[in-house]
C-alpha cells in the first residue's frame, strides 16, 4: 500500500472537483478500496471522504411508491429494512446475502455497485493482466471455474456486484454528479463490457459519484426474489445469482424481468428468458424453457461448463418461487 | 528403587490386571475405580477469560523499547536463478537499520525468501523492500504433479523429479486379490491444503550482550532455542525462546522457521529488536501444506465380506518438500492378509510441505474408507456391517456400536431418496492413532506461604488448552482448587518440554506435572505429618486439606500447611519416566456422518457429525470436545472446501488469500455430537492419550462417504465442490 492522505471535502462539489483530480479515489465504507490499496492495485495519493455528503444517506420511500438509497446507506440497512423487505424482496435478500454482517455493516450501496472483480488474477499483485494493463486475460487456459459464461472477451471477470442484479431487475437508476453537472443512469446502461475497454466494469467518468440509487414503484402485485448458489454459507461468493422480478397479471405473467450475476462481466439481464415467460402461464415447463433460453447464448470456459447447468437451476427455482409456485 | 504394581486397566465391561515395574518415586498409575474430584470435570480454560479480555500475550502484542519491524522481499518467480540482489536503495531509506540477501542461487518456488529489511516502523520496511533490486533469471517450472512427473520436465533439485517408492508388503496381495470374491479399483485423490493458523508465523528477536531471547509463535520452544544455538553458534544457555500464547500451528510451527532465523539475523545485523510478523498470503506459499496425493486402490474381498487384499500405489507432492506418503491407514486400521503400500514422492516448484494435523492421514483415510464403501457395496453388504466384519480392535467395535445408535444409522435403503432435488447420505468411517507421548519433559511444582501453587514446565500451548489441562492433574494430585493452580508454560528457562505435535503434548506432559506435585505433596505431608501426630504415608489430600486417612478429624488446611513452609516456598520436579505396559498400545474412534447434497447444483451441506472416540483419561471434557469440534471442521474443509490452486503457466498460487481460500465458515458448521469411551489405559501415572489428531483423521473421510452415498456414486476427488458433484451425477 502507497502512503496517502483523507481529505474531507466542504460538499458535493467539492468531492467533485476533488475526485477528478489525477491520483485521487473516493472512500466510504471502505471494504473494497482498502483491499485494493493493500494489493496496490489501487494506488491513489488522496482518498476523497464520502462519509459525511447529505446527498448521499438515507433510505426514503417517496409517496408514489418509488424508493431512493442513497449510495452509502449500509447494505445492512438495506438488507433489514422492513418496507424493502416486503416492497423490493429480492433488494433487500441480495444485499442481506452479500459477504458477513461485519461487512455489510460497513459496506454501502454505492461502494457495491462500484466495487472491482474478485478474478483472482486481478487480485493477485504478481500478474499484470488486462485489466491492469498486461497484454492477456489469463484466465484463457488458466484457472477458470470462477469466470464468465457469458459476456466475456476479451477479459472474462464476472461483476461482483450482486445489489446490482435486484436493483436492475427492478429497473433502478443511479443518480451520478459529476463536475459537467447531474445525470441519471439506468443501471442496465450503467455497467460496460470488457470489449467496450476491459479495464473497467462501468460508465463513472473522472470526478463523478453515485449520490443515490432511484427504484421506481413497482407495479401492483409485483414480486421478487433473489437467489443465489454459493460452495459455502459462510462468507463467500456466488457461482451464480439471479435476481427475477414477476408482474402477475390473472393466470399469466405480465412482466418480468430476469437478471443474473456471477456469470458475466456485468449484472446480465436475460432478455429472452423474460420473453419466455411474459404472457405465459407460470408453470415448470415455462419456467424450465426460460432457463434453457437465459443460457442459450452460454459459452463455458475449460473449467466453468457447470456453472450453466447451476444458472438454468437457479434461473428456473426463481421463477418458480417468485410466482408462488411450488416445484414438484 | 523400582517396585511392581498390578493396576486396573480398560473399560468397565473389559478390565484388565496390568503389572508394572515402576520407579518408587513414580506414583501409582490411574486405574480403574480411582475416584476423581477435578479430572474428568468440564473445566472451562483456565486463560480463557486472559484470552478474551486481550490480555493474553501473543507473539503480535510483543513491543519492546527501540523495536525494529521486518519485511521480506519474496520471489515472484517459481523458479529462477537470483544474478544479484542490490540491497542499496532501501540501505538508503531512512529509517532502514538493516537490510540483507538470505538467498543467492536458484529460486525453487513463488514466494522463497530472497531478502529481507528491518526498519523503524513496519510502513517504512514495506516501503523499502520495494528498493530491493533483485535480478531474476526465471527458468521454466513445474507445478502440477502430472508434469513434474513426466519426462524431460524441469527439474525442480536434480535429475528427476519423481523419488524412489517406498514399498512396504505383507503376505501376497496379488494372490489375494485373484482369490477374491469381489473386488474394486479406483483411484482417489486430495488437494494441497494451507495450514491457515489464525496467527500468522513470526517473532520478535533481541540480541542482548552474548545472549539472544526470541518470542515467537511457535509449538516447540526448545526445538527454536536448539535450532537457533546452532545457527548462530550460541551455547543454548544463552538462547531463550518464549511462547507464551500462539494462535495455533497444525505442523507447521516446529523448530526455527525461516521467519524467526530471519528475525533474528535482522536483530543481530541491527543491533536492535526486530518484530516480524508474515502476512497472510506468506503463510499459503511458503509456510507449510499439507501434500497432495494421488492413491490407486485395489481391494478384495472373500465371500464373508473379510478383507482379503489391500493394494496402495500412491503418489503425492509436497512442493519443495517430502512426505507426502499416505498408507498409514491402510496398514493400521483394517487387518488383512495381504497388504502392499508403495509411495512415491513428486517433486515440482512449490512452497515446502510440512508436518500438518496427523500427517498422510486424512488423504489416506479418505481414499481407504472411500474403497470400503465401495467394496461394500460390491459385495452387497451394509457399509457400517462391512467395516464391523473387518473390524479387530474391541474399543473400536464398541465405538462403532456407540456411534451408530447415537447417529441412527440404518441399513442403506432407498428410504434416504426423496422425491425433490435434496437428497441425503450417510457415511461412517473409523481412525486411529497412537498418541502414547514419550518421556522427555520435566517439571516443577512450587508450594507459596500464601498458599499458591505453581508448575512450570517448558511445554507450550498451540491452542488445545494445555495450560489447563496441566493445571487439573496438578489440582486433582495435590487436592486443591485448580483456582489456586497457576500454570508456568512456553519458557526455554522453564523445565524442559517436547514440542507440541503429533498429539504428544497431554501424554507427554501430564505424567510429568503428576510426578512433580506428588512430590512436592510428600514434601508438605513431611511438614504435616509431626502436626497430625501421624506418618507421612497415612496422610491424604482432598478438597484444599490434608487430612489423616484413617481419623479424618485430625487435618489442616492446606492454605495453612504452607504456612509452615520455611522460607517463602517448597518445590518438588517431576519426570515423564519412558512409557510402560498399558491397556492398549494405540486409539481407536469413528465418526459418522450427514450431508444434504441439492442434486441440481452440486451444493453439499453437512448436517450432523457423530464423532465417537477414546483417548484414555479424559482430563477436561470441555477443551477435548473442542479439539474434536475443530478436528471435524477441519476435515469438512479438506472434504468441501480447501484447494491450493496453481496456475500452471504463472507458477503462481491464485488463492492466497482467506477470501480465495475457502475455509469453514460458521454457517457450514454442522450439529457435532462428541462422545468418549472412557478408557484407563495405564502406559503412564495419567494414562492420558492425545487427541488433537485422532480427531481429525476420520472427518473428511466420513463426510466424503455420506456424500457420495448421497450422489449414488462414489466422488473420488477431494475437495468436492458442485463441478465434480454434478458431473459424477451427469449433469456436468
Amino acid at each position: 500500500m502507497n502512503k496517502f492522505t483523507i481529505v474531507t471535502p466542504a460538499d458535493l462539489a467539492h468531492a467533485s472537483a476533488m475526485l477528478a483530480a489525477p491520483n485521487h479515489g473516493a472512500i466510504a465504507g471502505g471494504v473494497d478500496v482498502v483491499d485494493l490499496m493493500k494489493q496496490d492495485i489501487a494506488s491513489p495519493a488522496t482518498l476523497v471522504n464520502l462519509k459525511g455528503l447529505p446527498e448521499l444517506q438515507g433510505i426514503k420511500l417517496q409517496p408514489d411508491g418509488a424508493l431512493r438509497l442513497g449510495a452509502l446507506v449500509k447494505l445492512h440497512e438495506v438488507a433489514t429494512d422492513p418496507e424493502i423487505q416486503k416492497r423490493f424482496t429480492a433488494i433487500s435478500d441480495a444485499a442481506g446475502e452479500a459477504a458477513t454482517p461485519q461487512i455489510r455493516n460497513l459496506g454501502t450501496v454505492g461502494g457495491n455497485l462500484l466495487q472491482r472483480p474478485r478474478c483472482w488474477y486481478f487480485r493477485n499483485p504478481l500478474s499484470v493482466c488486462l485489466k491492469k494493463g498486461g497484454d492477456k486475460c489469463y484466465s484463457i487456459g488458466g484457472l477458470n471455474r470462477y469466470h464468465a459464461i457469458l459476456g466475456g472477451g476479451p477479459s472474462y471477470i464476472v461483476h461482483p456486484s450482486n445489489l446490482a442484479l435486484a436493483l436492475i431487475a427492478f429497473g433502478a437508476s443511479a443518480r451520478i454528479v459529476g463536475p459537467a453537472g447531474e445525470r441519471v443512469v439506468a443501471l442496465e446502461k450503467f455497467f460496460t463490457l470488457p470489449s467496450v475497454d476491459p479495464k473497467r466494469e462501468n460508465d463513472l467518468r473522472a470526478g463523478e459519484i453515485i449520490t443515490e440509487v432511484i427504484v421506481p414503484a413497482p407495479a401492483p402485485g409485483t414480486r421478487s426474489i433473489y437467489l443465489e448458489v454459493r460452495e459455502k454459507q459462510s462468507f463467500d461468493w456466488p457461482l451464480v445469482s439471479v435476481a427475477v422480478v414477476i408482474v402477475p397479471g390473472g393466470k399469466s405473467v405480465r412482466d418480468a424481468r430476469i437478471v443474473m450475476g456471477a456469470v458475466a462481466p456485468i449484472p446480465w439481464r436475460a432478455p429472452a428468458a423474460e420473453k419466455a415467460i411474459i404472457g405465459a402461464p407460470l408453470d415448470a415447463a415455462h419456467a424450465r424453457a426460460a432457463a434453457d433460453a437465459a443460457l442459450a447464448t452460454a459459452q463455458p470456459m475449460s473449467d466453468n461448463a457447470y456453472k450453466v447447468t447451476i444458472a438454468k437451476v437457479i434461473v428456473r427455482r426463481a421463477i418458480l418461487a417468485a410466482g408462488g409456485v411450488a416445484e414438484v | 528403587m523400582s517396585r511392581r504394581v498390578t493396576v486396573n486397566l480398560g473399560i468397565p465391561q473389559a478390565p484388565r490386571e496390568v503389572t508394572v515395574v515402576i520407579p518408587d518415586d513414580e506414583p501409582t498409575p490411574w486405574q480403574l475405580g480411582d475416584r476423581f474430584t477435578i479430572v474428568g470435570v468440564e473445566t472451562p480454560r483456565v486463560d480463557g477469560p486472559a484470552k478474551a479480555t486481550g490480555t493474553a500475550h501473543y507473539t503480535y502484542d510483543i513491543a519492546l523499547p527501540g523495536m525494529l519491524y521486518g519485511a521480506i522481499v519474496r520471489s515472484p518467480y517459481p523458479r529462477a536463478h537470483v544474478n544479484s540482489v542490490d540491497l542499496s536503495a532501501a540501505k538508503r531509506l531512512a529509517g532502514v537499520r538493516a537490510a540483507l540477501q538470505i538467498t543467492d542461487g536458484e529460486i525453487r518456488f513463488a514466494g522463497q525468501e530472497v531478502a529481507a529489511v528491518a526498519a523503524t516502523s513496519s510502513d517504512i520496511a514495506v516501503d523499502a523492500i520495494r528498493l530491493i533490486k533483485v535480478d531474476y533469471q526465471p527458468m521454466p517450472f513445474v507445478v502440477d504433479m502430472d508434469s513434474a512427473a513426466a519426462a524431460g520436465a524441469p527439474s525442480v533439485f536434480s535429475g528427476s523429479n519423481v523419488g524412489g517408492a517406498k514399498t512396504l508388503s505383507e503376505g501376497d496381495v496379488e494372490r489375494g486379490l485373484s482369490q477374491a470374491a469381489n473386488r474394486i479399483e479406483a483411484t482417489y485423490t486430495t488437494p494441497v491444503q494451507t495450514h491457515v493458523s489464525l496467527e500468522t508465523h513470526g517473532a520478535v528477536a533481541q540480541f542482548d550482550g552474548g545472549a539472544l531471547t526470541v518470542w515467537c509463535s511457535t509449538q516447540g520452544v526448545f526445538s527454536v532455542r536448539d535450532d537457533l544455538a546452532v545457527l548462530f553458534n550460541l551455547p543454548p544457555d544463552k538462547v531463550r525462546v518464549i511462547s507464551e500464547y500462539l494462535g495455533g500451528g497444525f505442523g507447521s510451527k516446529f523448530g526455527a522457521t525461516p521467519d524467526i532465523v530471519i528475525a533474528a539475523r535482522l536483530a543481530k545485523e541491527s543491533g536492535a529488536p526486530v518484530k516480524l510478523m508474515l502476512p497472510r498470503g506468506d503463510e499459503h506459499l511458503a509456510t507449510g501444506n499439507r501434500p497432495s496425493s494421488e492413491q490407486k486402490v485395489r481391494m478384495g474381498a472373500d465371500a464373508n465380506g473379510k478383507l482379503v487384499a489391500i493394494d496402495l500405489a500412491q503418489r503425492g507432492s509436497g512442493g519443495i518438500g517430502g512426505g507426502s506418503g499416505s498408507s498409514g491407514p491402510f496398514k493400521l486400521v483394517y487387518p488383512c492378509p495381504n497388504v502392499r503400500t508403495s509411495e512415491t514422492n513428486v517433486f515440482m516448484n512449490t512452497g515446502p510441505a510440512s508436518p500438518m494435523r496427523a500427517p498422510g492421514w486424512p488423504q489416506g483415510t479418505f481414499a481407504l474408507e472411500m474403497a470400503m464403501d465401495e467394496m461394500a457395496r460390491k459385495a452387497g453388504m451394509d457399509r457400517l456391517e462391512f467395516r464391523r466384519a473387518n473390524n479387530t480392535n474391541p474399543i473400536r467395535a464398541i465405538e462403532l456400536e456407540l456411534g451408530a445408535r447415537a447417529f441412527g444409522w440404518t441399513q442403506d435403503s432407498a428410504s434416504k431418496k426423496s422425491a425433490g432435488p435434496v437428497r441425503r447420505g450417510t457415511g461412517v468411517a473409523c481412525a486411529a492413532w497412537h498418541a502414547l507421548g514419550a518421556s522427555g519433559p520435566e517439571a516443577l511444582a512450587i508450594a507459596h506461604r500464601d498458599g499458591r501453587v505453581e508448575i512450570r514446565c517448558g511445554t507450550q500451548d498451540i491452542g488445545t488448552g494445555t495450560r489447563t489441562a496441566l493445571a487439573v492433574v496438578a489440582a486433582e494430585e495435590l487436592g486443591l482448587p485448580i483456582a489456586q493452580i497457576a500454570t508456568e508454560i512456553g519458557d526455554t528457562r522453564y523445565p524442559f518440554s517436547l514440542p507440541s505435535g503429533g498429539s504428544m503434548s497431554s501424554p507427554s506432559n501430564t505424567p510429568a506435572i503428576r510426578q512433580a506435585a506428588a512430590h512436592l505433596k510428600d514434601k508438605l505431608f513431611k511438614i504435616a505429618a509431626p502436626m497430625l501426630g501421624a506418618e507421612p504415608a497415612d496422610l491424604e489430600a482432598r478438597d484444599g486439606v490434608i487430612r489423616v486417612r484413617f481419623d479424618p478429624s485430625r487435618k489442616v488446611a492446606f492454605i495453612d500447611l504452607c504456612r509452615r513452609i520455611p522460607g517463602d516456598s517448597i518445590s518438588a520436579g517431576g519426570d515423564r519416566i519412558p512409557n510402560y505396559a498399558s491397556y492398549r498400545p494405540d486409539q481407536a474412534g469413528c465418526q459418522f456422518a450427514e450431508v444434504e447434497v441439492d442434486t441440481e447444483t452440486g451444493v453439499v451441506r453437512v448436517k450432523r457429525v457423530v464423532a465417537v472416540h477414546d483417548a484414555g483419561t479424559i482430563i477436561d471434557p470441555l477443551t477435548s470436545r473442542s479439539q474434536i469440534n475443530g478436528g471435524v471442521l477441519m476435515g469438512i474443509g479438506f472434504a468441501l472446501f480447501e484447494d491450493r490452486r496453481m496456475d500452471p503457466n504463472l507458477g503462481l498460487m491464485m488463492n492466497p488469500t482467506m477470501d480465495d481460500y475457502k475455509m469453514v465458515g460458521s454457517l457450514d458448521v454442522p450439529q457435532i455430537d462428541v462422545m468418549f469411551l472412557d478408557v484407563m489405559n495405564g502406559g503412564t501415572n495419567t494414562g492420558v492419550l492425545g487427541i488433537g489428531e485422532v480427531a481429525h483423521v476420520a472427518s473428511a473421510a466420513a463426510v466424503a462417504c455420506a456424500v457420495s452415498d448421497a450422489v449414488g456414486a462414489p466422488v473420488r476427488e477431494l475437495p468436492l465442490t458442485p463441478d465434480k458433484i454434478l458431473a459424477a451425477l451427469g449433469h456436468g
